[in-house]
């Protein structure tokens, strides 16, 4: 048998002692020490690896075809979820609004379905739809079954106005619903004409209201001097209501009317713009007669 | 005396330096093992009054604890330093890798060295009506410092009492009223060159020394319960490569002296006389030592083992009885060396003869009842105090140095360099000595 290593050898003294003694090597003990200084741990288990991601990521994205690479891969994955069939949206349900104004918002909403929901920007579409003169509301949501829903509610016609643009339908605030083509397409509505007539429709609707026995004879109402209210009769008479009170005068008038027929007579303006003391204008026969009266 | 203590002081500032960030670590440098804790203070220094909660060692928590088999440390000794410094090392880095957390402080103890006890007295007349620091300090500086020989280095030098005119046993003399102010002091001198050689150690280990203690007194400080170190006793720390003997009264240490003499010589007795390896001499003594024999040892066998392929010398046995006949010798002896140091330092004449017996020595078997045949009655075998976060496997006897060393760099007692400098021996030139001339005439 052959003697590989003599035991005496230096190396393998030296390989005994140290399998005897288990003292660290001067260099391991100073990387160690390094190792449990407080600082270096926080540099290697923070701030090394924050720096190393953070400088890979930049260094990747300071190549242009990464960049747009990027982006593209961006675009293109928001483009697959947005064209999946779940938010294709088909088609529009108008609820709540006639024939006509339907007809309109499809008209002023130009989507060509489907569309997918995404690409619907549902806040300008109900500034839109808002904004058209018959609506006075509007919901607009995509409900269920991918069905871009608008529920409508118009504006009903209260009024008719008589103005510079011809005839036009006015809702009971005051609110344009739209054109009116003859006076006899609403027979049942009042007319009001005048300076400011608008703003003062519920009142004009309050006074209609109360009109009972003189409707038949009942022109309109008009507004003088953006200020209060004349009813104009047929046969050219008039009653000048006051600024305050304008009702409870006009069923003044509608009393005496009834107690001594006032209307019926000749004459041409009652003025109750002092309520308390109310004066009438007469006619010109009357007038005439009453003069003859007073020189017998 | 000035230049003397300046290194000293270093080391103070050293362990301040410590205190402050906190991590501290303790060497314990022995001849059968390396002990290194790692402390960590928490900065809830204890009331100034008093003892403070958990008997004034809440300031600090063990927080790594390490023991590596010592080479190259022979009677408390540095005898190899590259040796020594390599097992320095293995205690340290596991200990701060149980700590998770790098020392740089380190405050050391040793057991050999030779020490040296000296008393010494001093006596001034007091400047002022009342005594203040700069009294304290002439007085500790008038103290005649005995010619320890060339060579040799201060290790302690605590007052231990304050005599002001016919009163004595004061503990702070400051602010009291009186002429003539006398203080005793103890000081303990060691071999120099023991001293750099473990700071060289500490140096190349990258660490800076903090402090150094004898650990005959840090075992006594661990070891000794309060009422034993203020009436009195005397602990005996019986390491492997010598035993220190340490004397407490009234919470000084006023007398240490070593023994060069240890559990290791037990165990090369046992080597030599059954003719087995040290190791094996080593795990038998562990195993079965013991100091009294009693009729059952003789038949208890111990295998002694081998490997040298002869089966007669492999398969030899030996009577408990046998190894007790060889260990009883050499404990006899030691003890008959430590009551020798006693007796020089006149323990018999104190009020108390306690007798502590620590360290890893004296958990052989049926010690005290040899010890208290040989030094007296009041003999008992202490373990350290229980320190927050001490490992399990360092509460032993053998840890009581360690313990101890702990306990002095939390509250360290005050040497002689902790007290001011008297002015006149300040530098001619010196700022504060003009700012005392300006208070003494003003």
């Amino acid at each position: 048998m052959q003697q590989v290593s003599p035991p005496n050898s230096p190396r393998a003294r030296k390989r005994k002692l140290a399998s005897h003694d288990p003292a660290p090597s001067r260099l391991k003990y100073r990387i160690e020490r390094l190792k449990l200084t407080p600082g270096f741990r926080f540099a290697t288990r923070v701030l090394l690896p924050c720096a190393l991601g953070f400088g890979a990521v930049s260094l990747w994205f300071a190549a242009e075809e990464n960049r747009n690479a990027f982006n593209q891969m961006i675009v293109d994955m928001r483009e697959t979820v947005e064209s999946r069939p779940e938010f294709q949206v088909k088609l529009m349900a108008v609820d709540g609004a006639s024939a006509g104004v339907a007809e309109q918002i499809r008209a002023a909403l130009p989507i060509d379905f489907p569309v997918s929901s995404f690409d619907l920007d549902l806040g300008k579409m109900h500034e839109t739809v808002v904004n058209m003169h018959a609506v006075k509301t509007a919901q607009i949501r995509v409900r269920e079954g991918n069905i871009l829903q608008i529920q409508i509610e118009e504006r009903v016609p209260a009024v008719l106005r008589r103005g510079d643009r011809g005839l036009e339908l006015l809702d009971d605030t005051g609110a344009l619903v739209g054109p009116a083509q003859t006076r006899s397409d609403h027979v049942m509505l009042p007319v009001i004409a005048g300076d400011g007539a608008h703003d003062a429709v519920p009142e004009a609707l309050e006074l209609y209201k109360v009109t009972g026995p003189l409707r038949s004879r009942l022109r309109g109402f008009e507004r003088m001097g953006a200020r209060r209210w004349d009813v104009v009769l047929d046969q050219g008479q008039r009653i000048m209501l006051p600024e305050d009170n304008a009702v409870r005068a006009f069923e003044r008038t509608i009393a005496m009317d009834q107690a001594i027929q006032m209307l019926s007579r000749d004459l041409i303006v009652v003025d109750l713009r002092l309520p308390q003391r109310p004066t009438i204008r007469m006619g010109s026969d009357a007038t005439e007669a009453l003069w003859a009266a007073k020189q017998e | 005396m000035i230049e003397l203590y300046e290194s000293q002081r270093a080391m103070r500032n050293m362990r301040k330096a410590a205190m402050q960030r906190g991590v501290v670590a303790i060497l314990d440098v022995g001849s059968s093992k390396i002990a290194c804790l790692v402390l960590r203070f928490d900065g809830s220094d204890p009331a100034d009054d008093g003892i403070g909660s958990l008997a004034g060692q809440s300031g600090f928590r063990v927080i790594g604890a390490a023991t590596t088999r010592s080479r190259g440390v022979k009677f408390g000794e540095i005898s190899s330093m590259g040796e020594t410094e390599r097992a320095i090392r293995t205690a340290v880095q596991a200990a701060q890798k149980m700590a998770g957390i790098r020392v740089d402080h380190v405050i050391v103890c040793f057991s050999g060295a030779g020490p040296r006890s000296y008393g010494l007295a001093g006596q001034v007349d007091v400047m002022g009506v009342t005594v203040d620091e700069q009294d304290v300090a002439r007085v500790l500086s008038s103290c005649d410092v005995p010619d320890f020989g060339f060579g040799r280095e201060v290790l302690h030098a605590q007052p231990v009492n304050f005599a002001l005119d016919h009163r004595s046993g004061l503990d702070d003399p400051r602010g009291q009223i009186g002429n003539e102010l006398a203080c005793d002091m103890h000081m303990l001198t060691v071999d120099a060159q023991a001293i750099q050689n473990i700071a060289h150690c500490v140096k190349r280990c990258d660490l800076e020394l903090a402090g150094l203690a004898s650990s005959a007194y840090a075992a006594g400080v661990s070891a000794l319960v309060e009422d034993e170190q203020e009436l009195g006793a005397a602990c005996i720390d019986m390491g492997g490569g010598s035993t220190g003997v340490s004397i407490f009264m009234k919470k000084h240490m006023i007398f240490a002296d070593s023994v060069r003499m240890g559990g290791d010589h037990v165990t090369s007795d046992i080597s030599m006389g059954l003719q087995v390896p040290t190791a094996t001499a080593e795990r038998i003594k562990t195993f079965y030592g013991g100091v009294v024999a009693t009729g059952m040892d003789d038949r208890e066998m111990i295998e002694t083992g081998g490997e040298t392929g002869d089966w007669e010398h492999d398969r030899r046995t030996v009577s408990r009885a046998e190894l007790i006949g060889i260990m009883r010798p050499r404990v006899e002896e030691i003890l008959e060396e430590v009551r020798g140091c006693l007796d020089a330092a006149g323990f018999d004449h104190l009020p108390s003869q306690q007798i502590v017996l620590t360290g890893g020595a004296s958990q052989i078997p049926g010690l005290d009842g040899l010890a208290s045949r040989i030094l007296g009655h009041q003999v008992r075998l202490g373990r350290p105090l229980r320190v927050h976060g001490l490992p399990q496997a360092a509460t032993g006897p053998g840890f009581a140095g360690a313990v101890g060393l702990s306990l002095f760099a939390a509250h360290p007692q005050d040497e002689w360099w902790d007290f001011e400098i008297p002015v006149d021996k300040y530098p001619a030139r010196s700022f504060k000595r003009a700012v005392q001339w300006f208070r003494d005439n003003w």
